[in-house]
């Protein structure tokens, strides 16, 4: 069974296309098929982090509106194997997407794929309540500033009401924090809330501590997610994130400056 | 026999109208119903036009016709002339200002069930335990907000707002293990977060009202 990923936040401009193109390298380098799906429809971006730009004929909504199949539509990725991305479309408005129509392009991925991952738009509208809908995870990120645990403690909110999962009284969509662009000096001098108070507001579990990286915004330039750009520091803390999420166990490690300290509190 | 007369039963809620532009109304309705679908849902409502609000019988009419296309129950308004009322197809409330002014609305705590919340309570959620108390065991975030018709227990962090007694019990109670709440309210009697003393924030306390003033004092901490 495909397991349906979508990476939300509620507040824009946090890191979740950062995010969806990390984990999902992440988890087909882990070797399974992944597909990464942008419901960003006429921001579309991801395929710009992940360097396909120029490869996308068909997109999202072709595929909705039956103007293209998935196997046309799909970019399949270069660098690594099992890896694939569904764009959305630049020109569409956002109510092209249907909750028909999503629902029976996940059908048709999860005959193919192990993971999918939903890079969803930001907001509490209807681009980002159709990319919760169907998810069985979800991966919230989380700035470490009030106004973005706010948005995130919202999103949280609808994920335990408005997905199908709530509606039909399954079990509730995993819930894992991703706390981003985090910075132990900015922590310190007090600009920041710490991960300990994140978590503490949001009561969920902590899956990733990714530090704010220069190497960021160079991966992004290069069409490359960060993930594989192994030396750096947000390479790594994704690489533990995508690790942890499969069930390994790993300390947090950019935690502090001085690595090793807190990470002992948090390990695991 | 062919009709039994059983006196008072229930009771209704009084749509209060701050304004007479009907759209707008009828639209913060919908922001209160997204949020909390069951809060009018089957209790029959009284429209009550703020005094001296100029309101016609298209007003009045649109606005009944509105909270029945949304599957609520207008029965009546208050505030407005007889004529006015009858017009607009509704009934005409005469003595329910008078008399929730003299005898204000029950001052006990209803002791229907309780209802028990195990989930955390988020930013822009809104529970409310019709008839009885509230039991979350869970936190509850800042911007959500926690409503009974009788007392309100909180065995974690409480962030957002929580009204006891909002249908007017003045002996319900607020008890909370971690109180840092925006907003404590019993029987419509409130104190937002910057008027609560702060040596009170972080620790156990339990809210009651002492005739029109909110109490809050620290509780069942050990030692304390
Ligand atoms: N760990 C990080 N360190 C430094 N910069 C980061 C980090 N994560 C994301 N950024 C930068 O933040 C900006 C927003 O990132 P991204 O596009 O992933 O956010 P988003 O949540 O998808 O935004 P939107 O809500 O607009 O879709 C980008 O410029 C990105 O390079
Ligand atoms: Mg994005």
């Amino acid at each position: 069974m495909a397991r349906i990923v979508v990476v939300t936040s509620g507040k824009g401009g946090v890191g979740k296309t950062t995010t969806s193109a990390a984990f999902g390298a992440g988890l087909a380098r882990a070797g399974h098929r992944t597909v990464v799906v942008d419901f960003d429809v006429g921001l579309r971006n991801l395929d710009l982090i992940m360097g396909c730009e120029r490869r996308v004929v068909y997109d999202f909504v072709n595929v909705i509106h039956g103007e293209a199949n998935l196997n046309q539509a799909l970019i399949r990725d270069k660098r690594v194997d099992n890896l694939a991305i569904l764009p959305a479309s630049q020109t569409r408005d956002k109510d092209a997407l249907t909750q028909e129509g999503v629902e029976k392009v996940l059908e048709g991925l999860a005959e193919e794929f192990d993971y999918i991952v939903c890079d969803s738009p930001a907001g509490i509208e209807r681009g980002a309540h159709l990319a919760m809908y169907y998810a069985d995870d979800a991966l919230v990120v989380t700035n470490p500033e009030v106004s973005s645990v706010r948005d995130s403690d919202r999103v949280l909110g609808l994920l335990s009401s408005k997905t199908r999962r709530a509606e039909r009284g399954e079990d509730p969509v995993k819930e894992h924090l991703i706390v981003t662009r985090y910075s132990p000096s900015r922590v310190g001098k007090g600009e920041m809330l710490s991960v300990e108070d994140v978590c503490e507001i949001l009561s969920i579990n902590l899956l990733g501590v990714i530090p704010e990286s220069t190497a960021v915004l160079n991966a992004s330039n290069a069409g490359m997610p960060v993930i594989l750009d192994e030396k750096s520091d947000a390479g790594q803390a994704y690489d533990d994130t995508v690790a942890r999420f499969l069930g390994e166990k790993r300390d947090h490690r950019f935690l502090t400056d001085k690595k090793g300290l807190f990470s002992k509190l948090f390990g695991g | 026999m062919a009709i039994e007369i059983k006196g008072r039963m229930g009771t209704f809620m009084v749509l209060r109208m701050l304004t007479s532009d009907t759209s707008e109304v009828l639209r913060q309705l919908d922001g209160r119903l997204t949020n909390a679908p069951d809060l009018f849902s089957g209790v029959p409502l009284v429209l009550a036009p703020a005094d001296g609000l100029n309101v016609t019988v298209e007003t009045l009419r649109d606005v009944a016709e509105g909270l029945k296309e949304r599957g609520l129950l207008p029965v009546g308004s208050m505030n407005v002339s007889e004529a006015l009322a009858s017009a607009a197809g509704l009934g005409l409330i005469r003595n329910l200002a008078a008399a929730t002014r003299e005898k204000p609305a029950p001052a006990a705590a209803p002791a229907g069930p309780a209802q028990v919340v195990t989930q955390p309570v988020r930013s822009g959620q809104q529970i409310y335990a019709r008839g009885g108390d509230l039991v979350v065991t869970a936190p509850v975030s800042a911007g959500a907000e926690i409503m009974a018709d009788g007392h309100i227990h909180v065995y974690n962090t409480l962030r957002g707002r929580a009204l006891a007694g909002v249908q007017g019990a003045t002996d319900a109670r607020i008890f909370c293990m971690d109180q840092r709440a925006e907003l404590l309210a019993i029987a419509g009697h409130y104190q937002l977060s910057d008027q609560i003393d702060p040596a009170l924030g972080g620790i156990s306390t339990m809210a009651w009202l002492e005739g029109d003033s909110l109490q809050i004092q620290p509780a069942f901490n050990p030692g304390g």
